[in-house]
This record gives C-alpha cells, sequence and structure tokens, in this order.
C-alpha cells in the first residue's frame, strides 16, 4: 500500500501499480511465473517487472529467447502442468508471431478438452499509440483477440485498474489478454489499491452527464474526460462510460448509460473498419434504438497502418474530433 | 559438450534388419520380454490402423491419418515412457496414444467428430492430438519446463513429422527446450512426405536429426521400421533427458505406406515401386522374423496377440457404431470457466430454436 506516514496515499504511476500486482500474486501463490523478453534484470522495456527477478528468483521472473511464438506455446505447456504464466509481448505489433499459440491454443484448450485443461495465463501487451514511436510499437490490436472466442480482453484507463485488473487476469481460469496502454503507463493517480475495482466484464460510468454518453476504453477514456470537461464550459453535459472489459462486454451498464442520454459516441484509437468502436456501435444500436435520438456516432483511427511519428496526431481521435461528432446528434436547437 | 557429439551417425541405427537378423552386437538389443511386449503392440497397432481406416469407408470416421508402416515408431514413443512422463501426439499417433493406454474409442472422437479431443489430457498425461503443425513443440517444452520447476521427475515425448521441422515453432522449441534444459525428447518421424511434399522439397540438410546442431541438441537418427533400434535409441534418449543433459533429438527414417488421410490420392505424388519397396521393411514383419528365429514367438503366442488385436478391433468397430448425438448446450460451456453475458444469450436462443424444433 501506498501510504504515508500521514495516512495519506501517494501518487503512483499505472506502470507501478502493475508491477504491484505482478509482485503481489507472485508473493500470494508460488505457481505464477512472469517472463518474456527483457522482463529479468532490466525489468522491462517499460520497467513493469522491475525488481522481480530479485525478489523472487529467476525462477519465477525470467528471460526468454526472444521469440514470441515460443514465449506463449512454452506458457501453453506451464499451464497444462499446474503453473500460472503471465507473459509480457514487450509491444503490440511484437505479439503478431505469437498469434497461432494464442487463437489455436490459448484461447481453444478448454473448449477442445471439455473443460479438463484450464489455461491460467495472462498475455500482457503494451498497446496503442500516442507516444510517438516508430512502426510496429503503437498498433491498437484489440480487434484480433477480441475476435478470439475463449478469450478475456481487458483494457485499463485507471491506475487503480491497472492493478486490480492485472490482479483480476491472473486470478482468471481462463486466458486474459491484458491491453495496457503505453501512454498512461506513467500517469499517475493518488490510490488506494486495496479498494476493490469492479470486476472483469463490468464497465463504470467514469463522469456523470445526462446530454450525451461518450464509450471509450484504454488510450481514450483519459480523452473522452477531456472532452467532456471541454463540453462542460460550453454548456453540454457529457457523461463518460470506462468499458473496462471488452471481453466481457458490460452491454447492460453501457446500454443503461446510453439510455439515460439518448446520444452516443463511441471513441477508440484503433481503426475504425470492422473495429470494436464498430461492435459497441451495433450492440448499442440493436438494444437501445427507441432510445436514440440521433445514430451512434464512432470516432475512431482512419483505416491505416499506424501512422509514423510525425502524423499520428493526424490520425488519433481528438478532443475537437469527438466534440464535432457530439454536435452532429441532432440536437433539437441546432 | 563439442559439436562433434551432437552431430548424429552417418547411418540410422539399426539393430535388426528387414529379414530379421541382428546387425549389431547381441547384448544392444532391448530384453526379449520388452521385444515381445512391443511385438504385441505392433499387432495391435496395426490392426487399430486397418480397423480404422475400413471405419473411415463405412462413414463411421471422418478422416483418418493411417500410421501403417509406422508402427514402431509408434508404439516404441510410447513404450519408452514411464507412468509420470507426457506424450504430446500428432493427429497421425493415435496407435501411440493407445499404447499409453487411452482407449482407442476416446481417441478417435476427435476424428470421428464427435468432439475436438475425447480423452482427459490431465489424467492420462497424453496432450490432446495436435493438428496443426509443430504448434505442441512449444507446449512440451512447457509442461517440462515445469516439471523442472516443481521438482518432478517427468520426460516429454514430443512427436512431429517430417514437414513439421520446417514449421518456426518446431525450431523455436528446440531453442527453448536446449536454453531451458527441459527434459523433453523431440521425435521426428520422416516418413519421407508431408501430405505430397517429398522430403528433398522439405530440407537439404545432411539428416533432420542434423537440425540439432545449431541449438546445441543431440541429435540421433534410427531406423524406424526396427522397434528395437526405436527402443534402444528413444530409451537411451529418454534417460539422458531424464538425468539431466537436456533435451534430445531423435529422427526415426520409415514410410506411410497409406496416403496421407482417405482425402488424398497418393498415386498423385508417387509409384508403387516405390511403396512397394518400403514394404519389404514391414516392421511388423521384421519383428516377427527375428523373435520367431529366436524361438520367442510360438504359434500361441501369435494365437494370442491376434485375438487381443481382433478384441480391440472389435470394441473399436463397437464404439464407433454408437450414434452419439453431442449435446447443442455443449457448444457455450466449455469456452470460459463460467460463459460470458452474451454466451449464455446464445445459449437461449438456440435452446429456444431447438425447442419449436421439437414442438413441429
Amino acid at each position: 500500500m501506498a501510504e504515508n506516514p500521514a495516512g495519506q496515499h501517494e501518487k503512483i504511476t499505472m506502470a507501478q501499480a502493475l508491477n504491484r500486482a505482478l509482485r503481489d500474486a507472485m508473493t500470494e501463490d508460488d505457481s505464477v511465473l512472469m517472463f518474456g523478453e527483457d522482463v529479468g534484470p532490466l525489468g522491462g522495456v517499460f520497467r513493469i517487472t522491475d525488481g522481480l527477478t530479485a525478489e523472487f528468483g529467476e525462477n519465477r521472473c525470467f528471460d526468454t529467447p526472444l521469440a514470441e511464438s515460443g514465449i506463449v506455446g512454452m506458457a501453453v505447456g506451464l499451464a497444462m502442468n499446474g503453473m500460472r504464466p503471465v507473459v509480457e509481448m514487450q509491444f503490440d505489433a511484437f505479439a503478431y508471431p505469437a498469434f497461432e499459440q494464442v487463437v489455436s491454443h490459448v484461447a481453444k484448450l478448454r473448449n477442445r478438452t471439455k473443460g479438463k485443461l484450464a489455461m491460467p495465463i495472462t498475455i500482457r501487451i503494451p498497446y496503442a499509440g500516442g507516444i510517438g514511436g516508430v512502426e510496429h510499437h503503437c498498433d491498437s490490436s484489440e480487434a484480433y483477440y477480441v475476435h478470439t472466442p475463449g478469450l478475456t480482453v481487458l483494457a485499463p484507463a485507471t491506475v487503480a485498474d491497472g492493478y486490480a485488473m492485472l490482479r483480476a487476469a491472473i486470478a482468471s481460469p481462463d486466458p486474459v489478454v491484458v491491453l495496457e496502454p503505453k501512454k498512461l503507463y506513467f500517469s499517475k493517480d493518488e490510490v488506494d489499491l486495496e479498494v476493490p475495482q469492479p470486476g472483469i466484464g463490468r464497465a463504470v460510468v467514469r463522469r456523470e452527464g445526462t446530454d450525451a454518453t461518450l464509450i471509450a476504453y484504454g488510450t481514450s477514456v483519459p480523452l473522452a474526460l477531456e472532452a467532456a470537461d471541454v463540453a462542460a464550459a460550453e454548456g453540454r453535459s457529457l457523461q463518460v462510460v470506462d468499458v473496462r472489459s471488452l471481453v466481457p462486454f458490460d452491454d447492460e451498464t453501457v446500454c443503461a448509460a446510453v439510455r439515460s442520454t439518448g446520444r452516443a459516441v463511441v471513441v477508440a484509437e484503433s481503426a475504425g473498419f470492422a473495429s470494436v468502436a464498430s461492435e459497441i456501435t451495433a450492440r448499442v444500436t440493436e438494444r437501445c434504438f427507441h432510445h436514440l435520438a440521433a445514430p451512434v456516432r464512432r470516432v475512431t483511427g482512419f483505416d491505416i497502418p499506424y501512422p509514423p511519428p510525425k502524423l499520428e496526431r493526424y490520425h488519433l481521435p481528438s478532443v475537437d474530433r469527438i466534440l464535432d461528432a457530439v454536435d452532429s446528434l441532432q440536437w433539437d436547437d441546432a | 559438450m563439442s559439436h562433434a557429439d551432437l552431430l548424429p551417425a552417418d547411418v540410422p541405427v539399426q539393430l535388426i534388419d528387414p529379414d530379421g537378423r541382428v546387425t549389431a552386437s547381441a547384448d544392444a538389443l532391448p530384453s526379449p520380454e520388452a521385444l515381445l511386449r512391443a511385438h504385441e503392440a505392433l499387432v495391435i497397432g496395426r490392426r487399430i490402423n486397418d480397423q480404422a481406416y475400413a471405419l473411415v469407408r463405412q462413414g463411421r470416421l471422418a478422416v483418418y491419418p493411417s500410421s501403417h508402416g509406422q508402427e514402431a515408431c509408434e508404439v516404441a514413443a510410447t513404450l519408452v515412457l514411464e507412468q509420470q512422463d507426457w506424450l504430446f501426439p500428432t493427429y497421425r499417433d493415435t496407435v501411440s496414444i493407445v499404447s499409453r493406454g487411452v482407449d482407442p474409442v476416446e481417441v478417435l472422437v476427435l476424428l470421428k467428430g464427435d468432439w475436438h479431443s475425447g480423452y482427459d489430457p490431465v489424467a492420462t498425461k497424453v496432450a490432446p492430438q495436435a493438428t496443426p503443425l509443430a504448434t505442441q513443440l512449444l507446449h512440451a517444452v512447457g509442461v517440462a519446463h515445469a516439471a523442472t520447476l516443481r521438482g518432478e521427475d517427468t520426460v516429454v515425448m514430443a512427436m512431429c513429422g517430417d514437414g513439421a521441422t520446417s514449421e518456426g515453432d518446431f525450431h523455436e522449441a528446440l531453442n527453448f527446450a536446449a536454453v531451458f534444459k527441459a527434459p523433453v525428447v523431440f521425435f521426428v518421424q520422416n516418413n519421407e512426405f508431408a501430405i505430397s511434399v517429398p522430403l528433398a522439397r522439405q530440407s537439404v540438410a545432411p539428416s533432420l536429426a542434423h537440425k540439432g546442431v545449431g541449438y546445441g541438441v543431440r541429435g540421433q537418427r534410427v531406423d524406424g521400421n526396427d522397434v528395437a533400434a526405436l527402443l534402444s535409441v528413444l530409451g537411451a534418449a529418454v534417460e539422458a533427458a531424464r538425468s539431466g543433459e537436456g533435451p534430445q533429438l531423435v529422427e526415426a527414417h520409415t514410410y506411410r505406406m497409406q496416403a496421407h488421410t482417405n482425402a488424398d490420392d497418393a498415386t498423385r505424388y508417387r509409384t508403387d515401386d516405390d511403396v512397394e519397396a518400403w514394404r519389404s521393411r514391414d516392421p511388423l514383419l521384421r519383428s516377427a522374423a527375428y523373435l520367431t528365429a529366436q524361438g520367442l514367438l510360438t504359434d500361441d503366442r501369435v494365437a494370442e496377440m491376434d485375438e487381443k488385436a481382433e478384441q480391440v478391433a472389435a470394441a473399436m468397430r463397437a464404439g464407433l457404431m454408437a450414434d452419439v448425438q453431442p449435446d447443442p448446450q455443449e457448444l457455450f460451456q466449455h469456452v470460459y470457466a463460467e460463459p460470458t453475458p452474451q454466451l449464455r444469450e446464445q445459449a437461449a436462443f438456440l435452446a429456444e430454436e431447438l425447442s419449436r424444433e421439437d414442438a413441429v
């Protein structure tokens, strides 16, 4: 617990919260192993595994040969023989060589064996952009994982969720892909990590509002909150829902929120075509059609490979684009 | 270990030649009991292959990749294992799994189409049969590494074919196993063809066993139709892995006598002459010739083995004749430990649809 002598909670970063989650899980359960590329003495390129090898030994937190399929494939076997592996994929686009293992085995072994083989594997993927990274370092790859039955897919957006969702992922009897927003690794918050957060499969309303609902996850949550701040200054009250859990998806919370305002904009930075944003839009439309005053809008990245750093600001959703989308929602006074 | 120690011999190890004559010193041979046990497993294995092939023609199995001609590899891979060891088979390794003690009807659930895996992999220590190539070799490394971490005395037998050695996962598995010193025996059944593609289009390495040297893994070649040599070489590899020497690579030279599966037409890519040349090297004939010459295989014993094989075949026929209708609700039950709200909705939708069908 990050608490100073005065009893106040210290500000910690999401990176520190994730590190604490790993440390606490490894302390509580000997079968939890952390491995991947550079996660040992270096502590991971983002330092999420900082100090774990020193504390738990190289049998518990270790570097592997540089081969992503090997990392995930070995995790499958470790899980078959009683371990709870946590693997780091280092960067979103570096995870693609492991895709066959994820899709064909991690996601399917429980089903293939009628529940005889569980796959309690956590796959940590630093995802998305907005950090000026070069090619293959900024992909939003959530749609690939979300489209794969058998995987649970989480996208924390707050420091408290970074801790709580990684703990929940490691504790899950099923494989969980945790999409860690790189852009938010070093955002700080004053939190008590011991306060329970809503579990896997739950969305939360991050900001109350009455005029329209912004639906976001991961890197887009702080952006949506920022847009709501600006809108409030302009006299429009925007509600912000943080989806948190992409699979399972919380239709109930999201749709209740949309029904309460009658207008919705889905915000995500991945390419928009056939995306998670598309799925949310379709689900909300199917379930809330008679409550809607306007079609649900999407604000996403363009349908292009993630752009080079000098051009990423043209691609990514922005406060202006979100507010423009909100303005297009057929207001009576417009 | 110098690289020379990692390299396989120029000629595959053979202990008994195709005519049943001992080609090595007699004390290199496995015990008579071990050879008789293996021969019985070969007889049963051949019967399983031929029965399964017939069941495909009768429409009782959707498909069957036969290991006819490769039975010596199949049974030896299992007979060298202890109870606590794990077997990682491919789709062609039905006979291996049966030799491990799993009911053939449970093994054939996958190929019958009732579900993807019909046996309990944890209870049997047999991984689900792998249909993608070489992906299971990495799982084998993980199981072995977990065993090391848990202080278990476990060896993992990881099987694949010649085609699988071209896959990236084969190479990652060898490298990972070597780096982590995992107790895995990688067993390549080189049967000359990956569906239709001959070995020469798969690899130009001196042998597939030579691929070990690049990873610091010892490679060995063995006559894949000589069950005595297989028991000896695979047995030694298992012991080396068990005693902490790290992973081992064994390549067996054998031949797939039948097509890849019933869906394949082998006459498009190989000649009858090739197949005939291998018929004279049949692993059962060789084993029988040796054991008979030694006076170990009597007419009574032959009749006894044939009877056992016939019982296995009869049980297969009975088990596979049964028309099992899998419960459609099971489609939703094993995707997650707890179905998601979305899956519950879909399960309810299907139940409603089925109840309307029943009402008609």
